[in-house]
């Protein structure tokens, strides 16, 4: 009993309700109460980040750390924090303090307040809830709280575009939940508990039952690709874009779709196993889907003249470098591909915060407007280009450290298909990021903004919104920099590499 | 202790005798005696969770003559929700007929609803039953009309027949009985009954009574607009209480006592119907304008998902597999008892505010009442399947058992139902995202809101992250590791 009672068995379920209980307080709090609901915010992302620092600490000491409730008999809620949990933990929570001072700024006067921050407190919780889900069961009821507390985000906005582009994600969200409900049910049913185990858990299953193993996969990538925004399951993230800029940022650069990503990373690794899925031919599959998908997003990147979807296809096509990753058989390309989950991240919310800057402090929208907007707003625009250029994959930012090693690692497995995908993913990223580059700093800036707001700042913009983007920009340089470094992205990927492949 | 069984059929009777001597006073008497039913419902299951079933004959009479009454896992699961989602209805009726001439008659006639439902739960021989049923569909008819408007009086007069005919039905496959075996306990019938002509007529007649009493597709037609003209307390308690009470019925004869003559092929009619009404039911809910009439529909469909067990359990062997899928019927009833009364309720509060409950037109509503539109919220996702609610553990549950047993067919059911309910929920929610004036505060009457709200939490959070008890009180034990 006693060691039932442990931290260690608590710490994981105290990640979750850190976000969770301030959440749930905030909807109480009355719309004008600024200072109350800023503390709350506050206190919970600090606590979040403090509990995650200790569990950091312990796995890397190899320390179990597993919370479990049981709701009925066989069937548990697992909470479970091994090395792949920790890096997707560590993501969301850090990104989530972040955003949180971002979205303070970004909704200063805006109605609804309470109930977007208490949503979005339910929406982290719900990523770290998928983060740390030690058995299926467990995932799949993060997952869909997690679409359900991202809905009215979606919506909040409140206009008619709003209320469309929440109902063509809520469309696209509940039928990939279904599908993979109904995947992990039958999974369930042919094995008993599927509980997430390093190394997977099915390669012992006889073989009258692959037919079935390989429908049940199908079905869960069907799923989780939905979120992942595999094409043609992609339809919901550009339609999303109605939504404010910090849900933008977090959710839909972030959480939303590292979700899917995350899952089918899980599901390769810990549930089937990534040997035994590459002897049932999965991981072509997946491969071939994600290289598609990458090249797609792409290209309709190229055509959009609205920033944010431009950076919604470009999330499109980068979230499936990790799935990419997770399809090639060798430890380096799965150390490319999961250090691309974090590193796509920053990036991404990065290029997603200096557009909400953009749109928030000159009513700039479309890349057509940008022209000059470099010499107006320099440091916004700096981070800007340290994304982009890291999305491009220039070294020494992240981005490059991530192609590097999907690219070293694609060539060690024999397939050297997937450096033509990389090639034309380049250049195509350069294709839609450079012009904008470009507009911005060496183009004339126009006589008159869109929609220019003067904030009483010594910076360009108000500090709540500029700080965010300076930091996490800074995030891609060091990470990319001090890649080598303990406890930079790519030394934790590269653990979750060894115990994955047992080396 | 056994005898603490009268109880929570006495109660409330007595009340409500001294809320109709007490006509001024009603409301005071009556949410004393909701009170006190309340907390005699939960003692009983209390019980019976600490101690196993319990059994008692009134009057001192032996079994065959006196009136008996017991208690095992599965009355004390329903009588736990109904004595938790009473009460809150109650005290939200108080505030929601304050001031009102209804008040006079509602008390007195919801008491004596109350009484009968326990009293059906509680019963331990088929005569009794029929009379309780027979009781609580006379009160519920009268409670359904009580804002005494045409189509709700129209609507209730139906109800009140079809209930009739109902409880008739139900009362000549018990005198079949009685003629056969000579005696109407439950327990001793068990043991004397045999697959004869005589006991399968006999168990025909009584489920369809039963069926059409719970609105079973396609014997539905009466429900939806019955519950959707009643006021808002009154339609939480027929959807979310009365029809659980003959499906109770349904499921405790269809299991125990004619467990001897129920086939799988019989079990998979029940089954089909339970199809029929999850697609039919769901997507009525979907097309329906005005809110309280898709709750309506809702109900129509939740109830099929009750029947989607009975072929997955007759295919079964006892066991642990069996345990839970019986588990997890009960737990779908319950979280539907919870979620329903949770949706009614909060419902009632936006038609009162809006003075209509058209559904295209009740976003500024749904927006200046943030608790409300939470409880729809998180009633609605209950409705769904979408976890954790208890009704996502009872569909997780019956699809492993679809896969298990081999029956397939039954998911595309599950699936579609789920998505069909996930697009009349969120018809509903996405009004409450507009551009209307927003709240300053999250509660604006604790009196109405808390109750509906606490409803929909529970079906939510309790059921859904705990449903441990449920198995618990149903006697099955944790399976082995």
């Amino acid at each position: 009993m006693s060691q039932m009672l442990s931290w260690t068995a608590l710490l994981p379920g105290a990640i979750v309700l850190s976000s969770m209980l301030p959440g749930a307080f905030i909807f109480l709090v009355k719309e004008e109460s600024h200072v109350l609901r800023g503390v709350l915010n506050m206190f919970g992302a600090i606590i979040k980040l403090v509990l995650v620092g200790t569990l950091i600490w312990g796995v890397f000491l190899g320390g179990v750390f597993e919370s479990r409730l049981t709701i009925a008999p066989g069937l548990d809620l697992v909470l479970h924090a091994d090395a792949l949990s920790v890096l997707f933990v560590t993501l969301s929570s850090v990104l989530w303090l972040v955003t949180t001072v971002y979205a303070i700024g970004y909704l200063e006067h805006s109605p609804n307040r309470s109930r977007f921050f208490g949503f979005f407190s339910l929406c982290v919780s719900a990523t770290v809830g998928i983060a740390l889900a030690g058995n299926l069961l467990t995932f799949v009821i993060f997952y869909e709280i997690l679409t359900l507390a991202t809905y009215p985000l979606v919506a909040h906005r409140g206009t008619p575009e709003a209320t469309r582009g929440a109902k063509i994600y809520l469309a696209y969200t509940m039928g990939g939940g279904v599908a993979l409900l109904v995947g992990a049910v039958w999974l369930r049913a042919l094995t008993g508990p599927v509980d997430f185990v390093e190394g997977g858990v099915l390669s012992g299953m006889a073989s009258t039952l692959h037919p079935q193993l390989i429908a049940i996969f199908l079905l869960l990538l069907l799923g989780l690709g939905v979120k992942a925004a595999l094409v043609p399951l992609h339809g919901w993230l550009p339609q999303s874009m109605v939504a404010p800029a910090p849900v933008s940022s977090l959710l839909h650069a972030v959480a939303v779709v590292k979700a899917g990503a995350f899952g089918i990373v899980r599901v390769v690794y810990d549930v089937y196993g990534v040997d035994f899925a590459a002897e049932l031919g999965l991981l072509i599959i997946l491969g071939v889907w994600a290289s598609l998908t990458i090249v797609y997003g792409s290209v309709k990147a190229l055509t959009q003249d609205g920033l944010k979807t431009r950076l919604a296809y470009s999330t499109v096509s980068q979230v499936s470098y990790i799935a990419l990753g997770a399809s090639i058989l060798g430890p380096v390309a799965t150390i490319g591909g999961m250090v691309h989950l974090v590193h796509q991240g920053i990036m991404k919310i990065t290029l997603f915060f200096c557009a909400g800057n953009y749109a928030e402090t000159l009513g700039v929208h479309k890349v057509s407007q940008m022209d000059g907007v470099g010499r107006r707003m320099p440091w916004t625009t700096l981070a800007f280009t340290v994304g982009a250029l890291g999305m491009i994959g220039i070294p020494p930012i992240a981005g490059f450290v991530s192609k590097w090693y999907l690219g070293l690692g694609a060539v060690e497995a024999g397939q050297h298909w997937v450096l033509l995908v990389l090639a034309a993913s380049t250049l195509l990223n350069a294709g839609y990021f450079l012009p904008i580059l470009y507009k911005a700093w060496f183009r004339p800036p126009p006589d008159a903004w869109p929609n220019e707001h003067r904030f009483e700042s010594r910076f360009e913009t108000m500090g709540a919104l500029l700080w965010p983007p300076v930091i996490t920009a800074a995030f891609c340089l060091i990470a990319g920099l001090l890649a080598a470094a303990p406890f930079s992205p790519l030394e934790w990927a590269t653990l979750i590499a060894r115990r994955e492949y047992g080396l | 202790m056994a005898d603490l069984l009268i109880l929570p059929v006495l109660v409330p009777l007595l009340g409500g005798l001294l809320a109709t001597a007490l006509p001024v006073r009603s409301a005071l008497v009556g949410t004393l005696a909701a009170l006190a039913t309340s907390l005699s419902g939960l003692s009983i299951t209390l019980l019976v969770w600490l101690h196993g079933d319990l059994g008692t004959v009134l009057g001192g009479w032996g079994v065959p003559l006196g009136i008996g009454l017991s208690a095992d896992g599965l009355s004390a699961a329903l009588l736990a929700m109904a004595s938790l989602v009473a009460l809150a209805i109650s005290i939200y009726a108080g505030s929601y007929f304050a001031g009102s001439a209804q008040a006079r008659h509602f008390w007195p006639l919801w008491l004596l609803l109350w009484s009968a439902l326990n009293g059906v739960f509680l019963a331990a021989d088929l005569f009794n039953l029929y009379v309780m049923l027979e009781l609580l569909g006379l009160s519920a008819a009268a409670l359904g009309a009580l804002t005494g408007k045409r189509e709700a009086i129209a609507a209730n007069l139906r109800y009140l027949l079809v209930g009739l005919l109902g409880s008739l039905t139900y009362l000549l496959g018990v005198a079949l009985l009685y003629t056969a075996y000579g005696t109407l306990d439950i327990g001793l019938l068990g043991e004397r009954l045999g697959p004869t002509p005589i006991a399968a007529t006999a168990l025909a007649l009584m489920v369809s009574g039963l069926a059409l009493k719970t609105a079973l597709f396609p014997l539905h037609f009466w429900l939806p607009p019955a519950h959707a003209n009643a006021p808002a307390p009154v339609s939480a308690a027929l959807s979310a209480l009365v029809v659980k009470a003959s499906f109770y019925l349904i499921l405790r004869l269809w299991t125990e006592l004619f467990a001897p003559i129920t086939d799988i092929g019989a079990a998979t009619l029940l089954g089909l119907l339970g199809a029929g009404a999850v697609l039919w039911g769901s997507w009525r809910a979907l097309r329906a304008q005005r809110l309280k009439l898709l709750a309506a529909y809702s109900t129509v469909a939740q109830i099929g998902y009750l029947f989607l067990f009975f072929p997955l359990l007759a295919s079964l062997p006892p066991g642990t597999a069996r345990d839970d899928l019986f588990a997890a019927c009960v737990l779908m009833a319950l979280t539907h008892g919870f979620a329903k009364a949770g949706f009614f309720l909060a419902a009632g509060l936006v038609q009162q505010k809006a003075g209509h409950d058209r559904i295209s037109e009740l976003g500024g509503v749904a927006q200046r009442m943030p608790a409300t539109t939470f409880s729809i919220a998180l009633a609605g996702s209950a409705l769904v399947g979408l976890p954790p609610s208890g009704s996502f553990i009872g569909k997780w549950v019956l699809m492993r058992g679809a896969f298990e047993t081999g029956q397939w067919w039954w998911l595309p059911v599950t699936v579609l139902g789920t998505l069909l309910a996930a697009a009349y929920v969120f018809r509903v929610l996405s009004r409450a995202f507009g551009l209307e004036p927003t709240p300053l505060q999250f509660v604006t009457n604790a009196r109405t809101e808390i109750p509906a709200l606490l409803l929909a939490f529970a079906s939510v959070a309790l059921l859904g992250l705990a449903a441990g008890p449920v198995w618990a009180v149903l006697g099955f034990g944790a399976a082995p590791a």
